[in-house]
């Protein structure tokens, strides 16, 4: 395959240079001096201090994270109950219509989830706010969240909770005892994954929100729709920077416990 | 059935019922309704009081009003043809770029991997509205491409990219590219490598083998990959409205501002009922897709 190296060195670095530059350009540019954004000023950090004073993108940035944080969890616990339903609960009435609702929100245009969102809490009379985007985020969350978990509980081996089963634990707490172990990386990831989607989601935060429940999504769209602004720049930036660092050190907790489940597997397997 | 299995089922198929098939029941619903004046805007509406007579007097009044009004205007035909043509060509070059990049990740040396799908997913953890942003920074008249060119000396009048579908292309492309990759790269990565070392083998040249093997193994990823970017960004609203101009139609845009703006709520929710039917037939095709390639894998 050594013929092959040149052709991959330069698809990879293309296709990196491609996925980075934007996002470079931009942490670059946050720390120009010049008001202009594309002429180079020098190096200033001025607009992370305007960003940092700014009322308005603070308060946002508290609204998201506070529904992130309630959404992500309610759609770990309703996407982890889905994902045992799904592969342990066999045959039940109805089976098929549960399989296609955890399915269809995955594929469903957001504009569509969106506006049914918004008729729905119309047609009951819920006042739009903080908790309407929470359930509106639970909501479509919990489908990725189902999945993430259940690829994660199919490859268990279910003989061990049988056989704490015969052993005489009642069935939830050999689900606590047993089973919510080994999943819990794939539990944690859904939340991850719950709690990004939920940062990151501007269009059905827009059809769930009321006044006074600005999402920074919103925010930073309404900005962006003025025009490119360094102060957006720096924004952007301690976004990504946070973003980077969770990703990073996620993966490397992730790597370490995965090194320490092989050690465990190879003590158990030398001590059998 | 005992009481706490029903509750464990129960419990999330309500919240779907309540908060995934009842809205979608309301939709259609508010399609067939015509619009009034009072809130909530629509009638007829159900009440219980009224009994069965009343209900049959309802469902009497609803009507296909707003899904003539979409067959009438030219306007919605051209933009849910327009996003499927969008859709299909972003989906052919996301496919294109992302085909080389997902391969040499499969080619890279095995301790690579981890960190290069780690670099792949990275950019995907990263905020959508930001991504786009950097695009208005890069393609607008003023902006580093055309500053970049012009230094060049390759054009000396600025191109006018932001406001085209071009620019629409480059967003779908960007934004989606790593849906494209990563079902790519599991494909590619599960070739026995030992077929390759056979064929060159048995004296197949290296284009040959990767023709008539490695391509046809990595078929699913390319087909997990299309309908994981097509069906998103055939009802895609951010991209085209900041990146595509007021000429540029697609659908969700369409949905988008007929909501917000015209605030007609009816024609709106008719817009959505299209939608779907367009995505109906895409969106069973790649969940049949999944389930057999699931029981291959299982």
């Amino acid at each position: 395959m050594r013929r092959f190296n040149m052709f991959n060195l330069t698809s990879l670095t293309f296709g990196f240079v491609f996925l980075y530059l934007p996002l470079l350009l931009v942490v670059i540019y946050s720390f120009n001096d010049s008001r202009l954004v594309t002429v180079w000023g020098g190096f200033s950090t001025k607009w992370y201090g305007i960003v940092l004073n700014n009322e308005a993108y603070l308060e946002a940035a508290w609204i998201t994270l506070r529904i992130a944080f309630v959404s992500a969890t309610l759609a770990t616990v309703l996407g982890t109950l889905s994902a045992v339903v799904m592969v342990r609960a066999g045959s039940f009435p109805g089976r098929t219509l549960f399989s296609g609702m955890i399915f269809a929100p995955l594929v469903m245009p957001e504009v569509v989830t969106g506006l049914s969102l918004l008729l729905l809490f119309v047609a009951i009379g819920l006042d739009r706010g903080f908790w309407t985007i929470t359930i509106a985020h639970a909501t479509f969350s919990m489908c990725y969240a189902s999945v993430v978990v259940s690829s994660r509980l199919a490859s268990f081996d279910r003989a061990l909770e049988d056989a704490a089963l015969d052993l005489g634990c009642t069935p939830v707490s050999a689900f606590r005892q047993v089973t919510l172990p080994v999943i819990a990386p794939a539990v944690i990831s859904a939340w991850l994954l719950s709690f990004t989607l939920s940062l990151d989601d501007l269009v059905i935060a827009t059809f769930s929100s009321g006044p006074g429940s600005t999402t920074l999504p919103m925010k930073l769209y309404s900005s962006v729709r003025l025009g490119v602004s360094p102060e957006i720049n720096a924004l952007s930036t301690m976004l990504i920077g946070i973003v980077t660092f969770g990703v990073i050190a996620a993966s490397l907790i992730n790597r370490r416990q995965e090194r320490r489940q092989q050690q465990d597997t190879r003590a158990a397997a030398a001590a059998a | 059935m005992n009481a706490s299995r029903k509750l464990l089922i129960l419990t999330p198929y309500l919240w779907l019922g309540l908060f995934f098939l009842v809205p979608f029941l309301i939709v259609i619903k508010i399609s067939l309704s015509d619009s009034v004046t009072a809130s909530p805007p629509y009638a007829p509406t159900f009440s219980l009081d009224e009994g069965l007579a009343g209900l049959r007097a309802s469902l009497a009044a609803l009507d296909f009003e707003n899904f003539t009004w979409l067959a009438e205007d030219g306007i919605y035909f051209k933009a849910y043809l327009n996003s499927v043509k969008v859709a299909a060509i972003a989906t052919l070059i996301t496919l294109l770029i992302g085909y080389p990049v997902a391969y040499a990740m499969a080619k890279a040396p095995q301790d690579w991997r981890k960190t290069l799908l780690l670099l792949v997913i990275l950019p995907f953890w990263t905020s959508f509205l930001i991504r786009i942003y950097a695009w208005i920074g890069i393609l607008k008249n003023e902006g580093f491409l055309n500053l970049a060119l012009m230094k060049l000396g390759i054009i000396d009048q600025p191109l006018a990219i932001i406001h085209t579908e071009i620019a629409v292309y480059v967003g779908i492309v960007y934004s989606y590219l790593p849906f494209m990759i990563l079902p790519l790269y599991a494909s590619l990565e599960r070739i026995d490598g030992r077929l390759l070392e056979a064929a060159e083998d048995l004296g197949c040249g290296a284009f040959a083998a990767f023709r008539q093997i490695t391509l046809p193994l990595s078929l699913p990823g390319v087909v997990a990959g299309c309908f994981l970017v097509f069906i998103p960004a055939i009802g895609e609203f951010v991209i085209p409205d900041l990146l595509g101009g007021s000429g540029t139609l697609m659908i969700g845009k369409t949905l988008w501002l007929e909501f917000f703006s015209n605030r007609d709520w009816g024609v709106a929710a008719a817009v959505a009922i299209v939608l779907l039917t367009i995505l109906i037939v895409p969106i069973v095709l790649f969940q049949r897709h999944q389930q057999k390639h699931q029981e291959e894998l299982g």
